[in-house]
């Protein structure tokens, strides 16, 4: 990965929480950082596109909105790539990882109803024959709270 | 917080993320039909009273070198997994940490996940974080990631059937 300059890390540090809530944001950011407004909405566009930053986007309290569970299947192998090709097509699949485990394929289903969860979860157990195990949450103790970066 | 239906239509239209305009709220505000002052006040409330829990970059760890990422499970006795859970969510290298229901297949309950770039870094955390929450005699999983086949933000309107779907289009 390149190596980042110092103005970006503070971007990437600095406004993962409290977004401002300013009609000219992007203007507020650069007073903080010593750019202009052009350069941070140059600067944020060139790291989505480099796959740095995703969005600039609100992360919901979970059980508030819809519908979501984590969700494991033990996949044969041989099989791992198209399960999970199959299991990422579904937009309501927004983290799909293979990890080291027997239980190799992990992924989180959000949904706006409960109906629609359940639907994704069998369906996706229908297709690929292969029992899908649903771990939902009971209570979180540390949310998506963003992501300290060190920078050493 | 009761969630009204125009709140839901906003919070729909910035499962995108915020357009990437020098007035982006006056943007969202076309779009859902608000002035750009409410926009602002509506977002202000909606973070205020918790149902959005963060408001801002979005950053993907894998590509800033973050690639040693272990989900760690143990099976804990549920009176003491509350405590466990707290005490591991205050550990400043813990980003996430749940309680999850068991299953009959994986009887783990209590979940974080701890990122690195270096696996053996890692691993030493995995022990740290065991004994400061006093876990140490769980039986516990370690599960770093391999593949990212897919990490989007969660879609929990614009996905088929979503009800924010009745409201006006883009």
């Amino acid at each position: 990965m390149a190596r980042l300059d110092p103005t970006t890390r503070r971007l990437l540090d600095e406004f993962q929480h409290d977004f401002p809530l300013d009609p000219r944001p992007f203007r507020v950011i650069g007073e903080r950082l010593g750019l202009d407004e052009a350069a941070v909405l140059d600067l944020l566009c060139e790291l989505q596109e480099a796959g740095i930053v995703d969005r600039v986007g609100a992360v919901l309290e979970p059980g508030r909105v819809g519908a979501s569970t984590l969700a494991a299947m033990k996949v044969p192998p041989e099989l791992l790539e198209g399960v999970a090709a199959l299991v990422s097509a579904y937009p309501e699949v927004n983290h799909n990882y293979e990890r080291e485990d027997a239980y190799n394929l992990w992924f989180v289903v959000t949904a706006p109803t409960p109906a629609r969860l359940r639907a994704v979860l069998d369906d996706i157990a229908d297709r690929t024959g292969i029992p899908v195990v649903e771990l939902p949450l009971v209570e979180a103790f540390r949310l998506d709270l963003g992501f300290p970066l060190s920078w050493s | 917080m009761e969630l009204s239906a125009t709140d839901r239509r906003l919070l729909a239209e910035l499962e995108r993320g915020l357009p990437l305009v020098p007035r982006p709220y006056a943007l969202l505000g076309a779009r859902v039909g608000l002035p750009e002052a409410e926009v602002m006040a509506r977002l202000r409330r909606l973070r205020d009273g918790g149902v959005v829990r963060r408001f801002g970059l979005v950053v993907r760890h894998r590509r800033l070198g973050y690639r040693a990422n272990a989900m760690v499970v143990w099976d804990v006795p549920e009176v003491r997994v509350r405590a466990a859970g707290l005490r591991l969510a205050a550990l400043p290298f813990v980003t996430l940490c749940y309680r999850r229901r068991r299953h009959p297949a994986w009887p783990y309950n209590l979940y974080c996940m701890i990122h690195g770039r270096v696996r053996a870094a890692v691993e030493e955390r995995i022990e740290e974080a065991s004994r400061l929450a006093g876990l140490r005699s769980c039986p516990r999983r370690v599960l770093f990631s391999r593949r990212c086949f897919k990490q989007t933000g969660a879609r929990y309107f614009s996905a088929p059937g979503a009800p924010a779907h009745a409201g006006p289009g883009p």
